[in-house]
């Protein structure tokens, strides 16, 4: 009844009563406003920091009071270089970061697919059991490997090199698992139709399976890319020469000179964290609905 | 167009289990076989080693005049309908129908005759450019059978493709099936678990039960002369009656009264009569106490029993009968007797 009278006055009158505020509506709010600012703040304050002197820093610490120092910052922070080489500039060192990112996601999820697809689809001894060592690997990360990985990598001359970088990273037990999972879903007279449709195992992968998995890779490449970025300990380890530098490796190198008479550049370090925040935060917005749609549902 | 023959055919899994015991039979050139049986009866895995899906563990297959044990599906020149379609989900119907020339390397030209030719065959032109998500299940079915056709098969395979639709869209599917097969002329092994498709669609059709062939006829053959009691119970809704009864004498006694004439049996025999072959009548040999009846519009199925026997009797629309003691008769000429131990026909 009170649905009817309600349409009715709709219709009548199009300027649409507000509705009434509830409490629970409050509260929600409330609860993800208090949130996103605890997120949020730390980032606000450490970009107050990039507009004050450095001086200012050292001697007051963070503060309210917006400075004047941004755009100088910035020119410092993309286009200088600190080191010895003058190699090592922001806009270098975000173009390594690329790399490793792209480079890492890319070659995680062309292994793991490829992976998977051994595993689900060939008849092979011992697959499950080969799926169970790939995925006890999960217990053993980068970390707890990292002295015999930099002693190949080293012994193979591949210090300060892209694939050096990249290529020990990009074996996946993540990636495996959850393309495997995928293909498992796959309906099996898929398989079979295409096999009377005359595809072998090498068109199956990129005609019907690829395609397939579209959302899924989004997903990975999402992970992956943002997981990439963020490395830390291994371009510490790999890296030494400047320009090679990434990003998250480079604003540690920057912090470390309190030493002598010059100032930690902390305006410039400080916005170049910031800067190394934006791809990562940019690729989830623009992906997000990809990656909800790769990890829940399937366009089988 | 060829000629299928299965000969000694046997399969035998990894575990030991055997899912078709050794089977031979001939499929002519453009006829329509049917499969038929209940689930787990090995009409499926013989289906799928027609395609070469499955290995065969024994026996011969040949195609046309070509052994095709070790040949690889695509090679057989089969085409293969599935229970749920199996279509590429990422490609337009189009795409879809394609797929499997484009593979052989066929000229793009002739691929889009081909497609537009059974496009128009199948009423499908209007949804050439869409994903198999945006059609029906009727219409996703036509696309299957279309990318089963473009292919110019000798042999057609179907492995339950109507049992993902609902009853009405199955019973205009079947028709349309058979027309089509009719109009290609294309030999064609069907498996279905359904006795209506079964009888309604066969040239021949082939009664399976537990990897065995029980057996192969026309639907009439099946249906009036079954060659076991399997295959009297299986085909036919609701199946033929069974009935314990004695042969002695040169008749067949139930219970007390003599019911039909034995054709040399003695002993115990299982008596099978179709239900609309039991005909109520006044002089009726048999009595039957009726307890349910079923109204089904164009005819009424009385369910009854005879002694200790369930008994079911097929009667017009215009019979009134209710529950209650009912005397039938047996049409006659139209009983089939089965060893008791067996099961199999005695002819």
């Amino acid at each position: 009844m009170t649905d009817a009278t309600q349409i009715q006055t709709a219709v009548a009158a199009p300027k649409r009563k507000r509705r009434p505020i509830k409490l629970e509506n409050v509260v929600d709010h409330g609860v993800l406003v208090v949130g996103a600012l605890f997120m949020l703040l730390p980032i606000l304050m450490v970009l107050q920091l990039t507009t004050v002197p450095d001086a200012e820093i050292i001697k007051n610490g963070p503060s309210l009071k917006i400075g004047d120092q941004f755009d100088e910052n910035f020119q410092k922070a993309m286009f200088e270089a600190d080191g010895f080489s003058g190699a090592n500039t922001g806009v270098r060192m975000l173009y390594n970061s690329f790399i490793l990112g792209i480079g890492f996601a890319v070659g995680k999820i062309v292994i793991g697919m490829m992976a998977a697809y051994a595993i689900v689809y060939f008849r092979l001894r011992f697959a499950t059991l080969a799926f169970w060592i790939i995925f006890t690997t999960l217990l053993l990360p980068l970390e707890v490997r990292i002295l015999p990985s930099y002693e190949v990598v080293q012994s193979l001359g591949m210090l300060n090199t892209f694939s050096g970088l990249i290529i020990p990273l990009v074996a996946s037990a993540t990636a495996t698992f959850f393309f495997r999972q995928f293909f498992r879903s796959v309906p099996e007279e898929l398989v079979e139709a295409a096999r009377i449709d005359g595809a072998g195992p090498v068109k199956f992968f990129f005609d019907i399976l690829v395609p397939l998995s579209r959302t899924m890779i989004a997903a990975m490449f999402i992970i992956m890319f943002v997981f990439g970025w963020n490395q830390y300990l291994w371009p510490t380890m790999i890296t030494t020469e400047e320009d090679m530098f990434t990003l998250v490796r480079g604003i540690k190198q920057m912090t470390q000179v309190l030493e002598g008479a010059s100032l930690p550049e902390f305006g410039r370090s400080n916005l170049l964290a910031i800067i190394a925040i934006v791809p990562p935060v940019f690729i989830v917005i623009f992906f997000q609905s990809w990656f909800v749609k790769g990890l829940t549902e399937s366009d089988k | 167009m060829a000629h299928v023959a299965i000969e000694n055919i046997r399969k035998v899994y990894p575990n030991g289990f055997e899912a078709l015991t050794p089977s031979s039979f001939q499929i002519q050139e453009g006829e329509f076989v049917v499969l038929v049986g209940p689930s787990g009866c090995g009409k499926s895995t013989l289906l799928r080693m027609i395609a070469g899906l499955e290995e065969i563990t024994d026996g011969e297959l040949r195609i046309g005049d070509r052994v095709v044990n070790d040949v690889d599906p695509a090679d057989r020149d089969i085409a293969m309908v599935f229970q749920n379609y199996a279509l590429y989900p990422h490609m337009t119907v189009r795409k879809n129908i394609a797929y499997g020339l484009k593979n052989r390397k066929t000229p793009p030209d002739e691929i889009a005759q081909k497609v537009t030719e059974a496009a128009d065959m199948l009423n499908l032109n209007d949804y050439l450019d869409r994903k198999p998500s945006q059609l029906s299940g009727g219409q996703r079915q036509r696309v299957a059978m279309g990318r089963a056709i473009v292919r110019d098969p000798a042999l057609f395979l179907f492995d339950e493709p109507l049992s993902n639709l609902d009853a009405k869209l199955r019973n205009q599917m079947r028709i349309e099936i058979k027309a089509l097969q009719r109009r290609l002329s294309v030999t064609s092994v069907y498996v279905t678990h359904d006795q209506v498709e079964a009888m309604t669609m066969a040239d021949r059709i082939i009664v399976m039960n537990a990897g065995r062939i029980e057996q192969i006829g026309t639907p009439s053959e099946v249906y009036h002369s079954p060659a076991s009691t399997f295959v009297a119970s299986f085909m036919g809704a609701p199946p033929m009656n069974l009935i314990d009864a004695r042969a002695a004498d040169g008749k067949i006694h139930l219970g007390e009264r003599a019911v039909a004439e034995a054709n040399g049996t003695t002993g115990p025999i299982t008596l099978g009569i179709r239900p609309e072959d039991l005909i109520p009548h006044n002089e009726g040999e048999i009595a039957i106490n009726v307890d349910i009846v079923e109204e089904l519009g164009a005819h009424r199925l009385l369910h009854g029993s005879v002694g200790g026997e369930r008994v079911t009797v097929h009667v017009g629309k215009d019979v009134a009968i209710g529950t209650g003691n009912l005397q039938v008769g047996i049409k006659p000429g139209a009983i089939s007797l089965f060893d008791t131990k067996t099961g199999l026909r005695l002819s």
